[in-house]
């Protein structure tokens, strides 16, 4: 099993991310800085972490989205590599139009971050399968720009398509139908606002995190 | 030629800077203020002098980086 975490200047997660695949899954990582335009060979998984990313200039994720490595990350993604963003990482995959929709400035106009309840609402994607039917899981989420947009047209095929991987069981940002996570239509893109890296061992609150880790690679 | 772009939230995309500037302003005895979007301007020097390339080419700009046009709509003047 092998992961990569792509960092750029401003991201804050990479290291985190880092060791919750690692002692979750036992897999290796390589940190790749965001101008290497290659990714390394036989990749299972290959993580955008949280963050802020080119100081969210402009749009959050937006120059990140145009970074040499995100060529080799899409290319990935259509051999059928897994990719999960999370957080800033959502941001980026959406910049990128590697996930439909954007991240909107929060309702309430307040950076949250707090523990939160999410309903598993597809539990046979890739990232998912390991909760085993469990209904409910707990991350964190740290976000100021966390609301998800998309147009209903959208909105609904996400939904009629079981692209909708998570759901906050109370809405903290204000995103469209709840959503906290979706999938691409093949379902080997994942971006989530809630961070998996911060609930990998009952230390941190939860473990739940570690399943999502396990779960794409037990798959891969 | 200088290029003046102006990028706002489309219409029906909740723009919460825009509701709490109104609300500060109708707290400042501002009553009649309705509507208050909140967008950017982002200016610069474009080399050339024909103008139709240089508005579709800033186009072409807005559409891959200065607008995200999922939530973004944008007004090109190019003088």
């Amino acid at each position: 099993m092998k992961a990569a975490v792509v960092v750029f200047p401003g991201s804050n997660c990479d290291r985190d991310c880092a060791v919750a695949i690692e002692r979750s899954t036992g897999a290796k990582v390589e940190m790749i800085w965001h101008q290497e335009a290659s990714l390394p060979d036989g990749l299972d998984l290959i993580v955008l972490p949280g963050g802020f990313a080119h100081g969210d200039y402009l749009r959050c994720g937006a120059m990140a989205a145009l970074s040499p490595v995100m060529r080799a990350v899409s290319d990935a993604a259509d051999r059928g590599v897994a990719v999960a963003g999370i957080c800033n990482g959502f941001q980026v995959l959406c910049e990128a139009r590697m996930l439909p929709g954007a991240l909107l400035r929060n309702a309430a106009l307040k950076y949250v971050c707090t523990p939160i309840d999410l309903e598993v609402t597809n539990g046979q994607t890739r990232f998912t399968a390991g909760y085993a039917g469990r209904r409910e899981v707990t991350m964190t989420i740290g976000n100021g720009e966390g609301n998800f947009f998309a147009d209903d047209q959208t909105l609904d095929r996400l939904e009629g398509e079981g692209q909708v991987v998570f759901r906050y069981k109370k809405n903290p940002n204000g995103s469209a139908r709840s959503i906290a996570g979706i999938v691409n239509a093949r379902g080997n893109v994942l971006g989530l606002m809630p961070h998996p890296d911060r609930a990998f061992e009952e230390e941190l609150g939860s473990a739940d995190g570690a399943v999502l880790f396990q779960s794409v690679l037990a798959s891969a | 030629m200088k290029a003046r772009v102006e990028v706002f939230l489309k219409p029906g995309v909740l723009d919460v800077q825009g509701k709490a500037i109104e609300g500060a302003l109708h707290g400042l005895g501002f009553p009649d203020v309705a509507g208050v979007r909140v967008g950017k301007t982002i200016e610069f020097e474009l080399a050339g002098a024909d103008r139709a390339k240089a508005e579709s080419e800033v186009k072409a700009m807005c559409d891959r980086l200065l607008a995200n046009t999922v939530i973004e709509g944008y007004r090109v003047e190019v003088a």
